[in-house]
């Protein structure tokens, strides 16, 4: 399936989870806010929601500091 | 015809002077502004101008400081700024700088938490000085706030934001700027506000440290209602830290981010 990642196309094996495409792209769970199909996902989402083709996902990882 | 001599209507006469009015009105007063602008000359008053009249080194009144404090800014910005409620999570490095930047500009109510106190390894980019060492950040923060704009609404919490308190400290503001320093703890409130309150909008900064080009900074709508600001990379670890210039310039891409939403801009 083809999904939208931070503006580009990339093709990805189904079935995929949220949280498992976050492991594929080695981001921390913990640090990162997901925004799908233009909705903020909950962390507690990250497992259960299963991504479709054509989804557009924002993906930002916070880095410390402030 | 109508003018406003300190904020109050006066009526004068057509063709009235500016030196006639203060030698009638204030006549020790130093400091003329007409309209926002100090006026060096004496001149004719037209209907609907705006005087203000200041004898240096004397405190104006609340309302007389507001106007000389405003008289700065883009005309017809400073009733929707006033109106402005703001929450800062965090009174860091970013907190600090975004807070002195919004209460400089007016903006009506500002909510602030944080659970630590001022350190000395603080005061290399935070706002506060060596007598507030030990006092507990959101106290300090709001002492100078006073000093600088005493006209202004600030809530202080000092203490820790949690998912569980989220809601109580920040659920009225228009607008919250995440000022934390660990990753995971801005993730925690971006996540928890954003999903919660999906029609307010969030600021928030990553990628502050160090001393790289202030150009790497930048502002970037992220989603409808989520901005950060900085480059995105740069994190704060061993041999990276975090230095007063960098991490105000994100601090301000924070508050000029602010500033715009309050006034009906987009802030990228």
């Amino acid at each position: 399936m083809q999904l939208i990642i931070n503006g580009k196309t990339k093709e990805y094996q189904e079935p995929l989870t949220v949280l498992h495409l976050l492991q594929q792209l080695d981001l921390s769970p913990e640090r990162v806010v997901v925004e799908l199909n233009r909705h903020i996902l909950s962390p507690d989402e990250h497992n259960s929601t299963e991504l479709k083709s054509d989804d557009t996902i924002e993906l930002v990882q916070f880095v410390g500091g402030g | 015809m109508l003018i406003y001599l300190n904020e109050n209507p006066l009526k004068i006469q057509i063709g009235s002077r500016l030196y006639t009015l203060r030698d009638k009105k204030q006549c020790d007063a130093d400091i003329l502004i007409v309209n926002g602008h100090p006026a060096s000359v004496d001149l004719e008053l037209k209907e609907g101008d705006h005087v203000v009249m200041i004898k240096r080194g004397e405190q104006p009144s609340a309302e007389e400081l507001e106007s000389l404090m405003m008289a700065r800014h883009t005309p017809g910005v400073h009733e929707k700024i006033k109106r402005g409620c703001v929450g800062i999570a965090g009174a860091g490095g970013l907190g600090s700088h975004v807070a002195i930047a919004l209460a400089r500009v007016g903006v009506g109510q500002i909510n602030i938490a944080d659970f630590d106190v001022v350190e000395p390894s603080n005061l290399n980019r935070q706002q506060y000085f060596i007598d507030q060492i030990g006092t507990p950040k959101v106290i300090a923060l709001r002492d100078n706030l006073k000093r600088i704009n005493p006209g202004i609404k600030i809530n202080i919490f000092n203490l820790k934001v949690s998912p569980e308190n989220i809601v109580e400290l920040f659920g009225a503001v228009d607008i919250l700027v995440e000022a934390f320093d660990a990753a995971d703890q801005k993730a925690m409130l971006t996540n928890y506000f954003l999903s919660h309150f999906p029609d307010k909008f969030l600021v928030a900064a990553s990628g502050i440290a160090g001393y790289e080009s202030s150009n790497s900074i930048r502002t970037t709508r992220i989603a409808e209602h989520f901005y950060l600001c900085g480059d995105g990379i740069t994190a704060a670890e061993p041999g990276c830290g975090l230095m007063a210039p960098r991490v105000g310039i994100a601090a301000h891409h924070q508050a000029n981010a602010v500033l715009r939403l309050l006034l009906n801009k987009l802030p990228e």
